[in-house]
């Protein structure tokens, strides 16, 4: 548990360090946002329709941009080699990695996401909904994203590579989670669309760190 | 099995099972596109468009085979490092691509006569779009790594994290309730389809899946060609 720790708080403390990185990611999200009410017009109605849609696939496209972070920097520096080396297994280390991932992209979106849909006018039944399906969703984003992150070390372009490996598979979440945000709106039960991402969050908890693992370990060879 | 990763040996049955794979896909495209577009009753709801059928499902089909060969491969050439594990497993991607853009095509074709739309974001639908997308993904990154062999080990990974996409594909149309029709052909209580179109959907998916073998061994035979060639320059640049 000790090197698993390690690895999350280095990452936080590198995080932290580079605040910039962060900081366009999460500038990224809002810019992004905010672009939709000046394409569409301003009016009420139809943002709050298009609200949860838009909130959730504007969060999918800023993430892809912060998975370079996972290991581009740390196989260009050998760093991943010495974490490779420090005895933790490699699928705990992408374990820790999508923890720290999570902690620096997926937690401040929560934060922001509420306050992006106040701009957005989205129905006021739906906040709680939006917030739940983010705090279950984005774990998964940075779960796969890891994955992807992972297969395309020392890869040429590897960011693009990284959104055309990952977007497919987090189509079901980002399908689940909109749908579950515009149940809410209209009054209806979320339960099951809520039930569905948990399950997709409980599959991905044991099978991506497998993944990723697989997938550093053909990296170091 | 681990005979035939030897690849001498293998492209010696498969130099001589090729024109034989050849013949016989011919053999049964004739035979089965001649019931389906002629001999075969039209459908007393659907009328004619149900011959659409008849392309669309074997096409659906070989792109899901295609994608679980591929899987298979890249699991075999993590374990046992074969070289001709990681070719199967390239040479399936464009040809599995190639028949879920037919399945998504002519799908589309059905659709806007039947449903009156080209395409509904159904669970069947989207599914098989997401297949198409991880084709695509899985041979954009092969192909991105200057070492090869990295190229596909990573190729590798990613197909047996797809795989979880095909027993979605296959039960999408069970577990939700939507425009596409549920399974007819694959059920546990046998076909619930007629007899008379049953035989031209069985000539033209054994037609597609002999297809696929005669495409796999040329691709294989072109990879490994192209493989010795770039060994055979690196050795020459190295000198």
């Amino acid at each position: 548990m000790r090197p698993f720790l390690a690895v999350v708080a280095r990452d936080l403390r590198l995080a932290r360090r580079q605040g910039t990185d962060i900081a366009m990611t999460l500038a990224f999200f809002v810019v992004v946002v905010a672009l939709f009410p000046l394409g569409l017009g301003p009016t009420p109605e139809l943002l709050s329709r298009i609200a949860p849609a838009v909130l959730w696939v504007t969060a999918l496209l800023a993430a892809m941009l912060s998975f370079d972070r996972l290991f581009q920097q740390d196989s260009e520096d050998g760093g991943l080699e010495q974490l490779a080396l420090s005895g933790l297994p490699l699928s705990l280390l992408a374990l820790a990695k999508a923890c720290a991932h999570w902690l620096t992209t997926g937690l401040p979106m929560l934060v922001l996401a509420p306050l992006l849909a106040v701009s957005l006018n989205l129905a006021a039944d739906a906040y709680w909904t939006l917030v739940a399906t983010l705090a279950i969703g984005t774990p998964v984003v940075s779960l796969f994203g890891t994955v992807g992150a992972a297969l395309v070390v020392g890869a040429r372009r590897a960011g693009v590579l990284v959104a055309l490996i990952v977007l497919p598979l987090l189509i079901p979440v980002l399908i689940f989670a909109v749908s579950a945000v515009e149940a809410s709106g209209a009054g209806l039960s979320v339960r099951v669309h809520l039930l569905f991402l948990g399950a997709i969050l409980a599959a991905s908890i044991p099978l991506a760190p497998l993944a990723a693992g697989a997938a550093l370990r053909q990296a170091l060879d | 099995m681990h005979r035939f990763a030897n690849p001498t040996r293998f492209f010696r049955i498969a130099n001589a099972l090729l024109p034989v794979l050849g013949a016989v896909s011919a053999g049964l495209f004739a035979a089965g596109l001649y019931y389906a577009l002629f001999d075969s009753p039209a459908d007393y709801q659907q009328g004619e468009t149900v011959r659409i059928m008849y392309v669309h499902v074997p096409a659906a089909w070989a792109a899901l085979a295609c994608y679980a060969t591929m899987a298979l491969a890249g699991a075999s050439f993590l374990i046992w490092k074969h070289i001709l594990a990681d070719l199967a497993a390239r040479a399936a991607a464009p040809i599995g691509a190639g028949f879920t853009l037919i399945s998504l095509a002519t799908g589309s074709l059905w659709g806007q006569p039947m449903w009156g739309t080209w395409w509904v974001w159904d669970a069947r639908l989207t599914s098989v779009l997401i297949l198409f997308f991880l084709y695509l993904g899985y041979i954009a990154l092969v192909n991105a790594f200057d070492d090869q062999d990295r190229g596909g080990r990573a190729g590798a990974v990613l197909a047996l994290v797809g795989a979880v996409n095909l027993p979605i594909i296959k039960f999408s149309v069970d577990w939700w309730n939507t425009l596409h029709q549920p399974a007819s052909v694959l059920r546990m209580d046998g076909p619930s389809i007629a007899p008379e179109m049953l035989l031209p959907l069985m000539l033209m998916a054994s037609a597609y899946f002999s297809l696929f073998g005669v495409m796999m061994i040329l691709r294989l035979r072109s990879l490994y060609a192209g493989r010795r060639l770039r060994q055979m320059r690196l050795a020459a640049a190295a000198r």
